[in-house]
């Protein structure tokens, strides 16, 4: 008895709070929330429009993203989760937790990409990226950078979602290759970092010549530090791409108001914020086009494994990787 | 009157039994070899050790249930009877208020103890800048407020020279004689028994004898006391 | 034996935590057998938290017995700066030892100076030097402490003997390196059973993978609680045995209460001044010079703040100040309970020692499937990291409180029993006072563990959370990092001037 009195009054609470402002929750990575990330400028936009509020719960890097998901299973709050890869929905997919997005609107990505539960947001090409002032000879694909004295930093493909990339990148590139290629690098590598950051950092303090980064790095420099000294390298063999969506929750309890989301993400307002926030290629190229830097290292070749595939190949691609720089 | 009833304290290796009693107002020297149980004794009175068994009553109230400060004892230790941190004054005030809130009559009542015994205008100081015989009259300054019917000296002033300690006793008979104090005092040395107390407790070979006339126990001392005299 | 129900309570509790929250992990996926790459890993992490705590242990002893011995001007300051390492954030401290030691450090330079090639940080060394310059500072003090608290009296009765050197190390020192340092080895060899970030950027490669890492890849990127909850027991039995082994060599020292802490330590001249010297002057080098890369960095990067900073740093000193409060108050209270042999003592000295071993990462992680069903985790954002600060720093407040607690007792027990001195009148007129010291140093250690602490709050934060360490980690993943090298230099020196203020405080009121 006492119970379901308890329960009465939760449920008018509950509903209290429903009359009001209805609340669009979406699971993001830490830097989509940061004040210098796309997460402010994307909560006033949307909210003008809506009549809600949108909020954004950030769970760690974007890695952490689909564990989040999973530890909370459907009774999570979230309605939107945005910051998932390619490398990661067919796991996310097989969860069973996502709903089909049902959006019509099409991206302007290099290589046809379409999901039925996934929408893309933005993407760019995975890239060495060094320091123009201190390399004369630039390698123009892996076999010229391991036959070369360069030392590079990357991240572990079993922490951060670049080293996973890279991880796929040479899979894409050389298949059964891969792990001869990964044997020739090892002496390259200088060392392997938990996460990007950390590679980035080192390659700025000089303990690297390249680091694995985006195409776009350079313009991150270039735009916000006026700095033209970075420069990505373009490979011949072409550059996997991380493509970065978002999706809707089965479980949520503002369907119509997830959905509006999902279409927001492709309508300009989102995505001219996304270059210079987040420092990707926007999903959709932006009305007004993109800023200064971004056209500069274009790959002429994109490779991207759909993601049966990536998921496919990724366990056998670790225990090559391991295997090659475990010496 | 304390009544030591049919007391056992043991040990690993070592039993002591005591049974009699002590007058009130008695000054009672208790003298041994080493080891032989005399601060054991005292330790048992204070509360510090449960007897194996018996009783310690003080004047017919059994004191096993009461904790050591809530006993009608005050004890003097061999040595760190006084907080290092603590001004002398904090230390004497401490038997007055435990909580170390003294009233304005408590604080004036300190500064009297700390005259009477010879450390007027000390008060402000800490123990590790006071003499020996200085940190021996804050203690006795500190009992004197407390006023406890039993008070223990468990030889806080074996490290004193002769003449001093002679003061010193002067001084404890001095508290004693104002707070009608029974007195317990462990000593190696016949002359302060002989010279402070009327009766002398021998402890030795597992016994606490019964107290005795001083002056008739040196006189014919048993044979454990002619031992341990040599 | 008497009773201590409060201490119970926290025991419990603390017992409950981490012992709880290691099983709510493990719960609802049954357990799983390790895989190859994980003894591998097991056996990385062993071997390079042994080596970490042998060596910072070894290396202490000279620079910990010559600041015993020697009065110098900036002696004091040398002391307090050595606490800095310890405080800082494991990527900067990184990036400060590379600035050294790195291929582009000054002593690469100085190498290709002389034509030879740069020095490789990069391997088990490295790692083990990373943990020597984050552990040294802490063993070093932990061994002051043990010097200051042998009685000059002994030392006075053993030159009065003429008892040459050796004989005074065997009979003065040594009985307290005996007590002190099997308690430092525990804490090192723990703190880098723990450590991932370090151990992976400066191993050079999946060779230099720990147990750590293998938790986090499985619990944040596999989501494979089932396994993390295995390793995780790996991990909390290596932690707990360590822990048990430490113990059962801990020897405690019986000295008495001394009068005073003066100059007590012999100061032999001669070639011994010159080792003293030397020893000095190289750990002051290794520990301060990539301190000052750190500051230097951090100050080009100052003008460079973003306002959310501030409010970071807020959220980060609250949080930290507030777990430095649980965590002095539980480690008090346990320790004045085991100092006096209270009922259950064996199980209380335990316990308190038991979040040593269980990982931040695991325990974050069974907080958060705790609360999940009740509330939404990011509201608890702050409650929880205080929580889990304050259980992970309890060990070391503890350990630090508990030799004094222990002198304490015997030597002011009896006496302010007698005297009906009780509660909150003996807390105020003999425990703090008496325990001035350590518990102004263990406070400044919990407060500066709690500002660098990153393990949960990346579990909980929601839009706004984001404490000092987690911004210092957003601001690096946005290109920023001279940004975030000044609020590192922000974060270390709020750090250490939370250290520096309970320390003195602490100090100060030392009688």
């Amino acid at each position: 008895m006492k119970a379901s009195i308890l329960a009465l009054g939760f449920a008018t609470v509950a509903s209290m709070a429903a009359a009001e402002t209805p609340v669009l929750t979406v699971l993001t990575y830490d830097s989509f929330v940061a004040e210098w990330g796309p997460g402010p400028a994307v909560e006033k936009a949307f909210e003008a429009k809506c009549a809600c509020d949108l909020k954004f719960v950030a769970a760690g890097d974007g890695a952490a993203l689909l564990a989040r998901v999973q530890m909370e299973g459907a009774q999570s709050d979230a309605d939107v989760v945005l910051g998932l890869d390619t490398s990661l929905t067919a796991a996310a997919t097989a969860t069973g937790l996502f709903a089909p997005h049902g959006q019509t609107w099409a991206n302007t990505l290099p290589v046809p990409y379409s999901d039925p539960d996934f929408v893309p947001y933005d993407w760019g090409w995975f890239a060495m990226v060094y320091d123009k002032t201190k390399i004369a000879t630039v390698p123009k694909n892996f076999e010229e950078l391991a036959a070369s004295d360069l030392k590079i930093v990357i991240q572990d493909p079993r922490s951060s979602t670049p080293g996973l990339g890279l991880l796929l990148w040479v899979k894409a590139a050389y298949g059964d290759k891969a792990k001869d290629i990964w044997a020739a690098l090892a002496d390259n590598i200088v060392t392997v970092t938990p996460g990007w950051s950390e590679a980035y950092g080192l390659f700025t303090e000089g303990e690297a010549d390249m680091v694995l980064s985006y195409t776009t790095s350079p313009a991150y420099h270039l735009i916000a530090e006026q700095d033209d000294t970075k420069a990505a390298a373009l490979f011949d063999e072409g550059h996997y791409m991380q493509v970065e969506v978002a999706g809707k929750l089965a479980a949520t309890d503002q369907p119509a108001l997830a959905d509006q989301f999902l279409a927001f993400i492709g309508s300009d307002a989102f995505q001219s914020t996304i270059a210079t926030t987040n420092w990707m290629y926007p999903a959709v190229t932006p009305a007004a086009g993109l800023p200064e830097g971004f056209d500069r290292f274009r790959p002429a070749k994109s490779l991207l494994m759909g993601a049966d595939e990536a998921a496919a190949v990724r366990d056998a691609a670790l225990a090559e990787w391991q295997a090659a720089l475990a010496k | 009157m304390l009544h030591l009833d049919h007391v056992v304290m043991t040990e690993p290796g070592f039993r002591l039994t005591a049974d009699f009693t002590v007058g009130a107002g008695a000054r009672v020297a208790i003298i041994g070899p080493s080891g032989a149980g005399k601060s054991t004794l005292l330790n048992a009175i204070a509360g510090f050790l449960r007897p194996a068994a018996g009783h310690i009553r003080w004047g017919g109230r059994d004191l096993a249930p009461l904790g050591p400060g809530a006993r009608p004892v005050t004890i003097l230790f061999q040595d760190q009877n006084l907080f290092p941190h603590l001004t002398v004054a904090q230390n004497v005030a401490l038997g007055l208020s435990p909580d170390l809130r003294p009233t304005k009559a408590d604080l004036a009542a300190v500064e009297r103890a700390l005259e009477r015994t010879g450390l007027a205008g000390l008060g402000a100081r800490r123990p590790a800048e006071l003499s020996g015989g200085q940190a021996g009259r804050a203690a006795l300054a500190r009992a004197l407020l407390r006023a406890r019917p039993l008070l223990l000296l468990d030889e806080p002033f074996a490290a004193l020279g002769p003449a001093l300690k002679q003061d010193m006793l002067a001084l404890v008979a001095e508290v004693a004689g104002e707070t009608g104090a029974t007195v317990l005092m462990v000593t190696h040395d016949p002359k302060d028994a002989q010279g402070f107390a009327g009766q002398t407790v021998l402890v030795a070979d597992g016994i606490a004898h019964p107290p005795r006339d001083t002056t008739t126990l040196f006189a014919d001392p048993p044979q454990a006391l002619r031992d341990y005299l040599g | 034996m008497s009773h201590a129900p409060g201490a119970a309570v926290i025991a419990a509790l603390v017992a409950g935590l981490t012992l709880g929250l290691a099983a709510m992990v493990a719960a609802g996926a049954g357990s799983l057998w390790p895989l190859p790459a994980d003894w591998a890993a097991l056996r990385f992490t062993v071997w390079q938290a042994a080596l970490s705590a042998a060596f910072s242990c070894l290396l202490a002893v000279p620079v910990a017995r010559a600041l015993a011995r020697r009065r110098f001007a900036g002696r004091g300051a040398l002391i307090a700066l050595m606490g800095a390492p310890f405080l800082l954030p494991v990527i900067v401290a990184v990036l400060g030892l590379l600035a050294v030691f790195g291929r582009s450090g000054v002593v690469s330079d100085a190498l290709a100076l002389a034509g030879l090639p740069p020095l490789s940080i990069y391997g088990l060394h490295g790692v083990v030097l990373a943990h020597v310059f984050l552990n040294l500072p802490l063993v070093t003090r932990m061994l002051l402490m043990g010097w200051e608290a042998i009685p000059a009296e002994r030392f006075r009765l053993a030159q009065s003997l003429a008892m040459p050197e050796g004989a005074m190390f065997r009979h003065l020192e040594g009985p307290m390196l005996r007590a002190v340092l099997p308690g430092a080895a525990v804490v090192v060899f723990t703190l880098c059973l723990g450590s991932f970030a370090v151990a992976l950027t400066l191993g050079g490669g999946p060779g230099a993978t720990t147990v750590e890492l293998a938790i986090y890849q499985a619990l944040r990127f596999d989501y494979a609680p089932a396994r993390a909850a295995a390793l995780a027991l790996i991990q909390f039995a290596l932690g707990a045995g360590a822990v048990a082994l430490g113990w059962a060599v801990l020897r405690q020292a019986g000295f008495g209460a001394g009068l005073g802490r003066r100059l007590a330590v012999p100061a032999p001249r001669g070639w011994r001044l010159g080792a003293d010297a030397l020893a000095l002057v190289l750990a002051g080098g290794f520990l301060l010079v990539p301190l000052g890369a750190v500051g230097l960095r951090g100050l080009a990067g100052l003008g460079d703040l973003p306002a959310g900073m501030w409010a970071a740093l807020g959220r980060s000193v609250a949080v930290a100040l507030t777990s430095t409060a649980v965590t002095m108050g539980a480690a008090l209270v346990l320790a004045l309970a085991v100092a006096r042999g209270a009922r259950g003592w064996r199980f209380i000295d335990a316990v308190a020692t038991l979040p040593l071993a269980v990982s931040g990462l695991v325990l974050g992680t069974g907080l958060f499937l705790t609360v999940k069903p009740w509330v939404r985790p990011e509201a608890l954002a702050l409650p929880v990291t205080v929580m889990v600060n304050a259980l992970l720093s309890l060990p070391y407040a503890y350990r630090l409180l508990l030799p004094e607690a222990r002198a304490l007792h015997a030597d002011y027990d009896r006496l302010a029993q007698s005297l009906s001195l009780r509660g909150m009148a003996r807390l105020r007129w003999l425990v703090v006072p008496r325990l001035a010291r350590p518990i102004g140093f263990g406070a400044g250690v919990a407060a500066a563990l709690s500002m660098g602490d990153l393990g949960v709050i990346t579990l909980f934060a929601g839009e706004s959370g984001a404490t000092l360490p987690l911004y210092v980690q957003r601001l690096m993943g946005a290109y920023r990092m001279e940004a975030a090298a000044g609020a590192a230099l922000v974060l270390v020196a709020t750090s250490f001037a939370l250290f520096a203020l309970f320390d003195g405080i602490g100090r100060r009121a030392a009688p």
